[in-house]
């Protein structure tokens, strides 16, 4: 990989700060983005690691449902958030394996915005708030397409809050080799309505099935569904799956979703 | 060139390092230790998994420069003082738990975080933990006996798989 300038600072201030110079790139877990300066895809003439900053770790309750530092590594979520959200920790503690969860984060996967992360579905499924060093993002606003948010130059995510859901569940269909999601469907009930958010199967990357949400609301049972088609078009489609057989997971997914929330 | 500090296996050292340098080749190429294995470089095979602070991590994704200060322990710290073979690198090779021994470093790293946290863990709990680490020659069986002998454990009933 070519080389770069490394600074490591201490605050939010002076991460926005080094963030701000012309070629600078935030590093959180690296566990995408080192891998990606391997091969040259970035080539970064700065790297502003966000991984020393204190205010920027850790779980906690706040007004408006749990706070998580977006630096915080998934492993500390699957413990740390189990009292509050059990969903998303159980979430969290099934990202990639041990070591990856041991570094990886929560601001990182959602500043990458893989199409198959398990995050994503988190977020938009929760009708979560993105904090950033500038604003606050509504989850609705802040996935914008395959590795597409809206967060522009020198922005970076600090915190995200999550409203927490009455009841809600994770089903992921992993993709063996990866674990990443090859289909995965996060639903969340709220006492104003069902949410239900899809990743791994859309070209576009995570999105909500609105479909289903309405037909939830109504009745939150795995049969409410039974009469919901999802289009194959704009589905992913690759080597481990069509786009039609995506489609189908998603239906079946949402089902499972429902029956283990 | 920037100076970093680490403290690797109790002992502290320094290297002038360019930022580029992943801790992998910090370990092997800065401090002549080889023990921590690269496979894939990529961060799928878990052949250089050591623990940063504690946390079992891929020290090929991670900077030299990100862990300055930090604690590394690296499978040249898990012998006994003497020399001798630490408890759980002995169960693997009591139970055949290597083949080529390429992915050995990591996996005994792995399993010394696992049992640091979970001293009692079922087959299936270690099988899971082992999910990062690849082991090319299908090893599995025999790894994860030797994992369960090493938390003390009788291993009749291991399922092949």
């Amino acid at each position: 990989m070519y080389n770069f300038d490394f600074v490591k600072p201490g605050n939010i201030a002076d991460a926005a700060k080094a963030l701000a110079t012309d070629g600078a790139q935030a590093l959180s877990g690296g566990q995408t983005l080192v891998p990606t300066m391997k091969q040259r895809l970035a080539s970064p003439s700065v790297l502003v690691s966000l991984t020393g900053i204190p205010e920027m770790k850790g779980v906690c309750m706040a007004d408006d449902g749990v706070s998580i530092g977006a630096a915080t590594i998934h492993q500390t979520v699957a413990t740390d958030a189990a009292k509050y959200y059990p969903a998303l920790a159980k979430l969290a503690g099934g990202i990639g394996d041990p070591a990856v969860r041991n570094r990886g984060t929560l601001g990182g996967s959602l500043a990458n915005n893989d199409p198959s992360a398990c995050y994503p579905s988190a977020v938009l499924g929760s009708g979560a708030t993105v904090h950033t060093n500038k604003r606050k993002i509504k989850a609705d606003d802040y996935f914008q397409g395959m590795f597409t948010t809206a967060l522009k130059d020198g922005e970076f995510i600090t915190s995200v809050t999550f409203p927490v859901p009455q009841r809600a569940a994770y089903v992921k269909f992993d993709q063996p080799a990866s674990r990443f999601a090859l289909t995965a469907v996060f639903v969340a009930k709220y006492a104003d309505g069902v949410r239900v958010a899809v990743t791994g199967a859309a070209e576009n990357g995570v999105f909500r099935w609105t479909e289903a949400e309405a037909a939830l609301t109504a009745n939150f049972a795995a049969s409410a569904i039974a009469n919901l088609t999802v289009p194959s078009k704009g589905m992913i489609s690759d080597l481990h799956g069509t786009s039609a057989y995506r489609a189908n997971l998603v239906k079946v997914l949402t089902g499972r979703a429902v029956t283990a929330a | 060139m920037t100076k970093v500090t680490v403290i690797v296996n109790g002992k502290s050292v320094s290297r002038d390092v360019e930022a580029r340098m992943l801790l992998s080749s910090f370990l092997r190429d800065g401090l002549g230790m080889t023990g921590t294995h690269i496979g894939c470089d990529t961060s799928q095979c878990g052949a250089c998994v050591v623990h940063v602070d504690g946390m079992a991590v891929k020290s090929c994704s991670i900077f030299a420069l990100d862990v300055a200060g930090a604690q590394v322990k690296t499978i040249e710290g898990m012998a006994n003082a003497d020399g001798s073979l630490g408890l759980i690198q002995q169960a693997f090779q009591d139970h055949h738990g290597l083949q080529c021994g390429f992915c050995t470093p990591g996996m005994v790293m792995t399993t010394a975080a696992l049992l640091a946290d979970n001293p009692k863990p079922t087959e299936a709990e270690v099988r899971h933990h082992l999910e990062g680490n690849i082991c090319r020659c299908t090893g599995y069986h025999n790894i994860v006996k030797a994992v369960l002998a090493a938390s003390g454990q009788d291993i009749p009933a291991v399922a092949a798989e």
